[in-house]
């Protein structure tokens, strides 16, 4: 499967980088006094480090403002974030709560036409026109994943069907009798339609689909194939947050180098997620947003606590805005040693990859010295498990060096007995860290 | 000719080794012979019993990785130079030892050695070619 390349607003998605700056510090300026007058908790959080609007002068002044945490947006729950009056607010959204109080957005009229118009660039990425059917299988709701799809298709013209998440049988059947064009959904999801696709003896390579908007959870290159090859459509990235729109924030361009950031409305940084220093192009870090047009929610360096790189030498689509590499993790599952970022998961999967079987697994951090030393501990399978000392051996070593290469850090492999390592309810404790806090 | 073994992962921690034989014990399990391979990282125990299935059983409800393999059991002059004789044919032939140990009963003037090798298959009929005594199970059973 082919796309063609088609770019929804060139007038923005090719400015030069001169003209981008410009737009950006002139919107950023706006922002920042719109926040600073109508938002009590910037106000306050301005007032308190004696920064004023007027400070902001250059694009690099962003540094200066404090960053927005999900915490913070808790603590004014539910409207305290708000710049706009209510009677400004034609619509709201929440992001799942399921640590503590839901984060609420609100939007403006014209935060809707913000909104539809970047999503209707994320859906022409994918070759979205007029023309196309656009499934739409993101929940509608308080979840901001249905509607911001919606809004985008209904902006380029394309007939979309609000099929919402679930009843999957039913979602086949519209794709196969509407003859569906464009899927959008979680990744999973997508992958289970195909199960079910089968099980209902719908090969799902005889759909009309062309391209998938993906996203809304943490996926892989290899997933990205498994659903490129069951449907025999091209699937691609996208990523959003509800505080700062919802989806339509980044999507990948066919090129899939990387997902194009609406910087006419989206100030980009990547920081040293420790020290919250700006970190060079190309360093893995913590994703922050600074919205540049919203008007109902205005963010000021909200940290996303998502993990990426940012690039921006030139895209062969012709777009100019830069790209962030699709999310590696999160802030609160990742683990520094020796300076390096690692994440437990990318452990899990070699581990897996090894061994064959959905691996248990801890990961002990210690500084017996001055250098940070990290063990795995693995228990031993049944599938695994031989008779030989040299096999068990051999696994041994064959784990040590497939996790340097893939983290890129030397470990030692400990094998231990099934069961031995803690579980807890929910989530085993994947990580301990012996290291002191003081060095 | 090939008779069944148990190997047991252990890691090499305090009392797991008494573990394993207790939970045998209680169970009724009655240990032929006995081997423990380690490394400074792991141990391996390896235990002939008289049942096996039911060992293997009792072992994995107490949370032990455990293995059945084939093994063959020799019986051999029990003075010097008896068991180097043997292994000589397997030498001869270039089969590799990967790990032999000794029964502690005898069968009758003779010592019994269980052997684990790279080709069983081969290491038996090169053995009953040379005259070398091969337990089978009942043999084992009767020790
Ligand atoms: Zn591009």
């Amino acid at each position: 499967m082919t796309l063609n390349n088609m770019i929804w607003n060139k007038d923005f998605e090719c400015m030069s980088e001169e003209e981008i700056k410009k737009l950006q510090l002139e919107r950023l300026k706006q922002t920042v006094k719109r926040a600073y007058e109508k938002v009590p908790y910037y106000k306050k959080k301005f007032d308190e480090i004696g920064l004023k609007p007027e400070d902001i002068q250059t694009l690099d002044d962003i540094k200066n403002i404090p960053f927005t945490s999900k915490a913070d947006l808790r603590e004014v729950y539910p409207f305290g974030m708000f710049a706009s009056p209510l009677s400004e607010i034609v619509e709201i959204h929440m992001s799942s709560g399921t640590t503590g109080k839901p984060v609420v957005a609100g939007y403006t009229r014209n935060d809707i036409e913000v909104w539809s118009e970047v999503m209707a660039r994320c859906l022409t990425m994918a070759g979205a026109t007029k023309d196309d059917i656009v499934q739409n299988c993101y929940g509608y709701g308080l979840f901001t994943g249905g509607f911001g799809v919606h809004y985008g298709a209904q902006k380029i013209g394309a007939m979309v069907v609000p099929a919402s998440a679930g009843n999957t049988r039913r979602q086949i059947e519209i794709m196969r009798d509407f003859g569906t064009t464009i899927l959008t959904c979680t990744p999973s999801y997508a992958l289970y339609m195909a199960e079910v696709a089968y099980e209902m003896g719908v090969e799902p390579t005889t759909l009309k689909l062309k391209a998938g908007c993906f996203g809304a959870e943490m996926w892989t290159e290899q997933m990205r194939r498994e659903i490129e090859k069951r449907f025999n459509l091209i699937a691609l990235n996208i990523y959003g947050l509800t505080e700062i729109i919802g989806p339509g924030v980044a999507h990948e361009c066919i090129e899939k180098k990387g997902l194009h950031v609406f910087e006419d409305h989206f100030f980009v940084e990547i920081i040293d997620p420790d020290t919250g220093d700006p970190l060079p192009e190309g360093n893995r870090g913590e994703l922050v947003f600074t919205t540049l047009t919203r008007e109902g929610m205005p963010m000021l360096r909200f940290r996303t606590k998502d993990i990426t790189s940012l690039k921006r030498d030139k895209c062969s689509c012709g777009r100019t805005f830069a790209r962030i590499e699709r999310i590696r993790g999160r802030t609160d599952d990742m683990i520094k040693v020796r300076g390096v970022m690692i994440f437990p998961y990318q452990i899990e999967r070699t581990i897996l990859e090894v061994q064959g079987v959905e691996p248990h697994y801890q990961i002990i951090i210690t500084r017996p010295q001055h250098l940070d030393e990290l063990e795995v501990m693995v228990e031993m399978s049944k599938e695994t498990f031989s008779d030989e000392v040299k096999h068990i051996e051999n696994l041994r070593k064959k784990l040590e060096k497939r996790i340097e290469e893939t983290i890129g850090i030397r470990v030692k492999v400990t094998l231990v007995e099934p069961k031995s390592l803690p579980r807890s309810e929910g989530k085993a404790k994947r990580v301990i860290d012996k290291r002191s806090l003081v060095d | 000719m090939k008779i069944k073994q148990i190997s047991i992962f252990l890691e090499n921690k305090r009392g797991r080794l008494y573990e394993a034989l207790k939970a045998l014990a209680e169970e009724g399990i009655n240990i032929r012979a006995l081997s423990i391979a380690d490394t400074s990282e792991f141990g391996i125990l390896r235990l002939i019993v008289t049942d096996p299935e039911k060992t293997k059983e009792i072992l994995e409800k107490n949370e032990f990785t455990v293995k059945l393999t084939n093994v063959v059991a020799i019986a051999v002059k029990d003075k010097p130079g008896g068991l180097a004789e043997a292994l000589k044919y397997l030498y001869d032939a270039n089969i590799n030892i990967e790990y032999i140990y000794a029964f502690v009963e005898k069968s009758g003037e003779k010592a019994v050695v269980v052997l684990r090798t790279e080709n069983l298959d081969k290491t038996i009929s090169i053995l009953q070619e040379k005259g070398v005594t091969i337990l089978n199970w009942d043999h084992v059973l009767a020790l």
